[in-house]
């Protein structure tokens, strides 16, 4: 048995990283879990408040409102934009003079900062002025997305979906790249067919790109701010009222700390929570 | 039922990949495609089994032109070198798979599944997923796969190559074992001349998309038919160097000379090449008929009863491949042994003489 000496050194290697997160996370993080227990009138005055915010937002139906819209929203762009976007990256070529191409066109979107997007759509989708709106009223179809809940909510939708496809796009054809050609030949030989390929060597194979798409666009999208903010406003009325919009109402347009701190906490364990839950579900069988 | 290729070619855009193959393979034994990595020996299995078509030539297999018939249709199977397995299924389901198509009935599937399982050594993890199995069994369970349809064509393409050495010799003793007394034509590629002449049956050299020879595996190795197939077919390297024939002597330098064999003593004067396994040389004189050749010593690797040395012969590397531990220096000048008189002889195109 070696014997272990003491070094207290070894502190100073992992002092960068402590530091770092300590910056980075834990800091931040304390500040809101302080504010979340306490109520403050400025001045740097407060009084200690318990957990009377949680209770306060736990309790309150526009946080289950907002809670419900943000569930259905995340849902919603989940289910179109994932197997949207392995449908494309199935469709894309695996070798040849437009791989680069496609990459690039797939890529573009992704590019684009969020509030510009928000502004692009809001433009492209005016009733009055806006190529979408004027065609789809053109059409004989009503629409004003600045009016009707429907159509607001629809265009948030295709707003997220236009944006987001391409990086499940692009992680699912990279998944599909690293498939080996002998997987394809040998299912030729077995006799499998186009949807027995696709369901028993292509889907496994991409089940850990997949399990990450999915982490990646649960997370942003339910996240979501600017671009429906810039779009909508969260409106008509209260209908575009995402969670983070609804956070941003009320701890700077009220000027409730508290209960946005408090709000803040339940957002960022609800985040956690189903992530940990989707991750551990899609990894349960994956130990090698 | 055997497989015949006649004049077979596959071009894909202006490179041929292959050039013009005839080969008749049995089902007797291994019929074994031999070669470097790149020289045609995966094209060819693909061809063999139909995943790929030829752009010139004909395929035929049990006396049908089979040439254009997909591979579904050819009761074909295919073991590659990567272990290729449905990943969600278990060992059981995978083994199965290529039953499920033929709509076998269930109790049918499973009595094969179980005897296949049984003699790949997997029935105490017919449950288990593929990711749940070492390497080794991983490609026990496609060696299962392929063995379980009675297919008439079975195709290994180095199938013990991502292996370990302890598993790889465990299963290369196991595999004639498994194919015996089953009809079918097996075809296994390898990079391993040492694998082909364990394996025996009938070797095929190929070199770039060519094959140089074919025929019996022993016979191939004692007596190929040019200097293309003695490098293919030789690990370490086979010694090469260009001789010159002077009257009754050939000649590999001013000092070194040696009286020609008595069939080749008619050759007429000029330049040849010979061939010389590795080990033929050595640093200890075995026999008078042995001559001399004097070189420096480049790199010197021993392994536990065997010493590899390669040394500087002037124009060109050559190594000797000796029992016993020789330990030299880097740069030192060391004396070989070897009887070039029984070398192998190649004219200028290299054609055996």
């Amino acid at each position: 048995m070696a014997n272990k000496t003491e070094n207290q050194k070894a502190w100073l290697f992992v002092l960068p990283v402590v530091l770092l997160v300590a910056f980075n996370a834990l800091i931040p993080l304390m500040t809101v879990v302080n504010y979340s227990v306490q109520e403050t009138f400025g001045d740097n005055v407060f009084f200690w408040e318990g957990v009377k915010w949680f209770e306060q937002v736990l309790n309150s139906e526009r946080f289950h409102a907002a809670l419900l819209r943000q569930f259905a929203f995340t849902g919603t762009i989940l289910a179109i934009e994932i197997p949207l976007g392995i449908a494309i990256a199935l469709t894309m070529p695996r070798k040849g003079p437009w791989v680069p191409v496609c990459l690039v066109l797939m890529a573009l979107p992704l590019l684009i900062p969020w509030n510009v997007v928000g502004a692009m759509w809001n433009i492209f989708a005016l009733p009055e002025t806006g190529l979408l709106g004027k065609v789809i009223n053109g059409m004989g179809i009503d629409y004003n997305f600045t009016q009707q809940p429907v159509a607001a909510w629809l265009t948030t939708v295709l707003m997220d979906v236009w944006h987001w496809t391409s990086l499940v796009v692009l992680l699912a054809y990279a998944g599909l790249c690293a498939i080996p050609d002998a997987y394809y030949q040998a299912a030729k030989i077995d006799g499998a067919g186009g949807w027995a390929v696709f369901r028993y060597i292509q889907l496994p194979k991409l089940k850990r790109v997949l399990t990450i798409a999915v982490l990646l666009r649960f997370m942003d999208s339910f996240m979501i701010y600017t671009e429906p903010f810039v779009l909508t406003g969260g409106g008509p009325g209260n209908t575009t009222t995402f969670l983070s919009i609804d956070l941003v109402k009320v701890a700077l347009g009220q000027f409730d700390l508290g209960p946005a701190a408090a709000m803040s906490l339940i957002y960022f364990l609800i985040v956690l929570l189903v992530c940990w839950v989707f991750y551990t579900l899609m990894m349960r069988n994956e130990e090698a | 039922m055997s497989l015949i290729l006649k004049d077979v070619v596959k071009r894909v855009g202006a490179e041929t990949h292959i050039h013009p193959v005839s080969l008749e393979l049995v089902p007797e034994g291994f019929n074994i495609l031999l070669g470097t990595t790149l020289s045609g020996k995966t094209t060819l299995m693909q061809l063999m089994a139909g995943l790929e078509h030829p752009t010139s030539g004909e395929v035929w297999f049990g006396g049908k032109n089979v040439t254009g018939v997909s591979v579904q249709k050819r009761n074909v199977s295919m073991v590659h070198q990567q272990f290729i397995n449905y990943p969600n299924f278990s060992v059981y389901e995978n083994i199965a798979s290529p039953l499920r198509v033929t709509r076998m009935a269930r109790g049918e599937v499973d009595d094969r599944v179980r005897e296949i399982a049984g003699l790949l050594q997997l029935s105490p993890m017919l449950e288990r997923r593929p990711n749940q199995l070492s390497g080794g069994q991983q490609q026990r369970t496609a060696l299962a796969r392929a063995l379980v349809k009675d297919a008439d064509l079975v195709l290994l393409d180095e199938p013990l190559a991502n292996l370990d050495f302890k598993l790889r010799e465990e299963l290369r003793d196991e595999l004639p074992k498994l194919f015996a007394g089953r009809n079918c034509t097996v075809v296994y590629a390898t990079t391993e001349p040492s694998e082909a002449l364990l394996l025996g049956g009938n070797t095929a050299t190929l070199h770039e998309g060519r094959v140089t020879q074919f025929g019996a595996t022993a016979n191939l190795y004692r007596q190929p038919g040019d200097l293309l197939s003695a490098q293919v077919f030789s690990d370490p390297p086979i010694n090469v160097a260009t001789v010159r024939k002077r009257g009754a002597r050939f000649q590999l330098s001013e000092h070194v000379s040696w009286p020609a064999p008595k069939q080749h003593k008619a050759l007429s004067d000029g330049p040849y090449t010979i061939g010389m396994r590795p080990h033929l040389i050595s640093p200890v004189r075995a026999s008078k008929a042995a001559v001399e050749i004097e070189g420096d010593v480049l790199i010197t690797e021993l392994s536990g009863s065997e010493s590899v040395i390669h040394f500087d012969l002037g124009q060109q590397t050559w190594i000797s491949q000796s029992h016993g531990i020789h330990q030299y220096e880097v740069g030192e000048r060391v004396a070989f042994y070897a009887d070039l008189a029984q070398s192998m002889y190649f004219d200028r195109e290299g054609k055996r003489l």
